[in-house]
């Protein structure tokens, strides 16, 4: 799907997300020029072409009390990685799944995933079971916690877009 | 210490991360869904804005569809460590930003309407901090984004 200049003033103006009033979607639409009915159906429309992927309730997990936060990479061969991945995938406690590049000398590991956790015990075992379920224990690997988080919050993709920015 | 949840936080929480109602009123949607009035769900959510527990309600975007973005990582001395993530995170392009256990122990989401852009922040902080920045973009994405599971003590 190419997302019009609409498709992106609307995503703009969602960037804080949908204002904690009754009629939220026509707030929007008079943030980007467009009537509720509008909003809805070129939010549906992005939504069934997968634009956005997920729409809905954006958690800080630190915040409940998910602390232990661990990404665990890994450094697969290529032709071994797709079949892992798709079962660390299928994890419920795998929350990410990104195959990435390797940046050697310094950095080796090609396959990302994040697993949260309250405990970073627990993190470890999960790790172990996530290696194991994937069949993956010989694979030279690296889990490296978050010691503090600086920032985080959504893209602002509308922030230097012309409306049409690429 | 660790906040206690209400039932409707708990239901809020776990039931809203996704297929949020496209509805022109979407709080009396989950009002009716969870037998409370309109007025409760968006006061209750408010709170758990204000709580920053909830961030956001909002669009995830597949990766590189609106926009483009990338994962960096530092090597940063640690005595720098907090001057140098400070200078990193006062880039609005900039949307996570960690210190993680690593030799490489910073860690950053960029997302920016284009790829040049993103590229243009990596470029920014190298030279202003004299530090390589390792570009880790997203080559392939296995996982369906289905929220964060919660699990209630």
């Amino acid at each position: 799907m190419e997302l019009t200049a609409v498709d992106r003033r609307l995503l703009a103006a969602l960037e804080d997300g949908l204002p904690l009033v009754p009629r939220p979607y026509a707030e929007i639409g008079r943030h980007c020029g467009l009537d509720e009915a509008s909003v809805l159906a070129r939010l549906r429309a992005m939504i069934e072409a997968g634009v956005i992927r997920r729409f809905g309730l954006v958690l800080h997990h630190r915040a409940l009390g998910y602390r232990a936060n661990a990404m665990v990479v890994f450094d697969l061969p290529d032709e071994r990685l797709r079949p892992a991945a798709e079962i660390l995938s299928r994890l419920p406690f795998v929350t990410l799944c990104y195959r990435r590049p390797r940046r050697p000398p310094l950095w080796p590991y090609n396959l990302f995933c994040m697993i949260h956790g309250k405990e970073r015990r627990r993190v470890l075992e999960r790790v172990d079971e996530a290696v194991a379920a994937a069949g993956i224990a010989a694979a030279p690997r690296a889990v490296l916690f978050s010691r503090r988080c600086f920032k985080q919050r959504g893209p602002r993709y509308g922030l230097l877009a012309s409306g049409k920015a690429a | 210490m660790e906040r206690q949840f209400s039932d409707l936080e708990k239901r809020l929480l776990d039931g809203c991360q996704r297929d949020f109602p496209l509805h022109p009123r979407p709080f009396a949607v989950i009002a009716e869904r969870f037998g409370v009035t309109e007025e409760t769900v968006i006061d209750t959510l408010a709170e758990l804005q204000a709580a920053g527990i909830v961030g956001r309600i909002g669009a995830v975007l597949e990766p590189h569809t609106a926009g483009y973005s990338t994962l960096a990582a530092m090597q940063v001395p640690a005595p720098l460590l907090p001057q140098i993530a400070a200078f990193v995170s006062a880039h609005p392009e900039v949307t996570h930003n960690y210190e993680r256990e690593h030799r490489l122990n910073l860690w950053f989401v960029i997302a920016a309407p284009s790829r040049a852009r993103v590229a243009a922040v990596i470029a920014d902080i190298e030279y202003r901090t004299g530090l390589a920045v390792l570009d880790l973009p997203l080559l392939e994405a296995f996982h369906l984004d289905l929220g964060f599971p919660l699990q209630w003590n």
